[in-house]
């Protein structure tokens, strides 16, 4: 069974019809390689499955039943976490708060409760640490490097069960192989990724299947196995018109 | 890990020099911290020239002098960390006064009154929050425009009239304004050198713990810091914005209301032109406290020792016999120079910026 299936999609912003159509099906532990040209929608999609738009038109289903998002925390309290390509990240807060922020570990009961500090630095530790990246919990975003910053922006989405992506903007070589890697071992645990990255190597490195968005209408659905880097430039250049 | 791997993380991390914030760090580096040694260098310069600083009754003033803007303050941190702004608080403090002066004047029990004028304040507060959250109109306008609402509405509510005869309940609205602890008799248990605090000074005191364990310790205090350092993060990640956001106007208006009963208590009566111009001097000292007016900063305790600042200076002032129309200038001139220190700290050179000048030759 399909862990997430849009059926039949659509968005428009005014006049602007950002999405037609899209069916699109993850199983569990399977990676889906989203590609497409600056402006084909591929972020719009994203964010009405994260709960930040709602669909003009369609319907999501999660595990079988229908869901509806209103508002981005509904989609988290699912397990669906997303890492921005605009990484969305507070600069005045430390690693660890902002791992944490919006569903805060607390100690003590009812309205006593109070932030769990201590947890939530050793557990973004522990998430860090599988990174392998050099970021310690205590430090403010703000003096981070790129690539730490993006280490605590994927840490996040370890604390879910379901995530969509467009993490390997903005970070050198070393720390995309990291993420590949790490995309494969939230793979092997079961859950599912969308990744959304304009280069095509990674998307070949890591994809089960990959989908291209043209102008806001899905042209191609295909196992990585029977396409092709030419064939999915083609795709989404509208080269090739569909496939 | 392959060896040179390890050999390039060690490399990055000294040259970068981030190191884990100690404590003692994050303090040195922190606006209150320098703010507290600016007051405690004054107070003994002050002290040093005029010993009458130093009584128990010029402290026991000054506390009670400066507590209604630190509180005020406290409210005006919360609005201002989310990168907002709040000129309404003065207005909203003399239509707390008019209303629950003019119920205690009908001769209302004082807690009737008190909760009318509370009420006048917190629906002020809502529709900022409501036009400002919700709406998504700038804080400056929203609360301009309150600023002029709600004075205009005081003055209207009091025929333009002093209020003064409370009725029945006036002792106790008078005994909970000039409250003291110790209470300052000769017969108390406390020496004679320890000052008398007012009921002000103890309010400001409570609030200031409870914000700062909010901040601290709540995760409605992380989401606060959050929206003023990346709203958008802040409303992508599930924090609700629009609450938190409403919620922080409502309690700077909950703040200049208590100010605003506890200075009609202590003074009696209560005047449509209670806090004019009051919103310049919190917005200084929540700035001097080192409040980010861009938002994701600011602190409790920096909003009481701002207020405790700015009062010394004012008290300095007056002590050198310096003309009380000076203040406005001085009181400028720190907001203008607190906000400098603040952008120095995170990075901002003034000498860079006047090398350049010069070196550019016709400035910019
Ligand atoms: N909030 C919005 N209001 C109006 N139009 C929007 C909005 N967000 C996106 N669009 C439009 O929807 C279309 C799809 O945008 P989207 O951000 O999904 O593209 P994308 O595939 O993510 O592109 P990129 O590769 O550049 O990130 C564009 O034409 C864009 O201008
Ligand atoms: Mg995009």
């Amino acid at each position: 069974m399909s862990l997430l299936r849009l059926k039949d999609v659509s968005k428009s912003f005014g006049a602007i019809e950002a999405l037609r159509g899209i069916d699109l099906e993850i199983a569990p532990g399977e990676v889906v390689g989203l590609m497409g040209d600056n402006g084909a929608g591929k972020s719009t999609l994203v964010k009405i499955i994260a709960g930040n738009f709602t669909a003009s038109g369609g319907s999501i289903e999660l595990e079988g039943r229908p869901v509806e998002f209103l508002r981005p925390i509904d989609a988290r309290q699912v397990g669906i976490e997303v890492v921005y390509q605009d990484l969305a990240l507070a600069d005045n807060l430390t690693a660890a708060e902002n791992v944490f922020l919006g569903r805060e570990l607390k100690k003590g009961w009812g309205p006593f409760a109070t932030l769990d500090k201590n947890a939530m630095v050793a557990r973004s530790g522990e998430l860090f640490e599988e990174l392998k990246s050099e970021t310690r919990p205590r430090d403010l975003v703000r003096k981070m490097s790129g690539g730490q910053r993006q280490a605590v922006a994927i840490a996040r989405t370890r604390l879910s069960k379901a995530l969509m992506d467009e993490p390997t903007a903005a970070i050198s070589v070393r720390q995309v192989a990291e993420v590949l890697n790490l995309i494969r071992r939230m793979k092997a645990q079961g859950v599912a990724v969308i990744l959304i990255s304009h280069r095509m190597p990674d998307v070949f490195e890591v994809c089960d299947r990959i989908v291209v968005v043209r102008r806001g209408s899905k042209v191609a659905d295909k196992p990585t196995a029977s396409t092709s880097p030419e064939e999915i430039t083609g795709l989404i250049t509208g080269a090739i018109h569909a496939a | 890990m392959p060896p040179e791997a390890t050999a390039d993380h060690a490399r990055i991390s000294d040259v970068t020099g981030i190191a884990e914030r100690t404590l003692a760090r994050k303090i040195l580096a922190s606006q209150p911290f320098w703010v507290t040694v600016a007051l405690l260098a004054l107070s003994v310069v002050v002290g040093l020239y005029q010993p009458s600083f130093f009584t128990a009754q010029n402290v026991g003033n000054i506390t009670r002098n400066f507590a209604p803007f630190g509180i005020m303050a406290l409210g005006m941190t919360c609005v201002i960390i989310t990168g907002g702004i709040d000129l309404s608080v003065g207005s909203i403090m003399g239509l707390v006064a008019i209303v629950a002066g003019l119920f205690l004047t009908w001769h209302y029990p004082w807690y009737v009154a008190f909760a009318m004028g509370m009420l006048a304040g917190l629906a002020c507060g809502a529709v900022n929050g409501f036009f400002v959250a919700y709406v998504g109109m700038s804080s400056f306008v929203v609360t301009l425009g309150m600023m002029s609402i709600a004075r205009s509405l005081a003055v209207v509510f009091s025929g333009n009239q002093m209020l003064y005869q409370f009725g029945p309940d006036a002792p106790i609205v008078k005994a909970i304004g000039q409250w003291k602890f110790p209470s300052g008799h000769p017969e108390s248990i406390f020496p004679h050198w320890v000052p008398a605090f007012s009921s002000h000074f103890w309010v400001m005191v409570i609030l200031a713990f409870l914000v700062g364990y909010v901040f601290n310790f709540k995760s409605w205090g992380k989401h606060l810091f959050a929206i003023g350092g990346n709203e958008q993060a802040a409303r992508m990640t599930g924090v609700n914005v629009d609450a938190i956001k409403f919620q922080a106007y409502v309690f700077s208006a909950f703040c200049a209301s208590v100010a605003a009963l506890l200075i009609l208590g202590y003074a009696g009566s209560a005047i449509n032109a209670l806090g004019q111009t009051y919103e310049l001097r919190v917005i200084a000292a929540t700035v001097i406290g080192g409040a980010n007016l861009m938002g994701g900063s600011g602190s409790a305790y920096g909003a009481v020792v701002g207020s405790a600042l700015l009062e010394v200076i004012r008290n300095a002032l007056l002590m050198a016999g310096i003309d009380s129309n000076w203040q406005g200038a001085f009181v400028g001139a720190f907001i203008i120079l607190a906000v400098l220190i603040g952008m120095e700290r995170s990075g901002f050179s003034f000498k860079e910026l006047l090398r350049h000048m010069f070196r550019s030759g016709k400035g910019r």
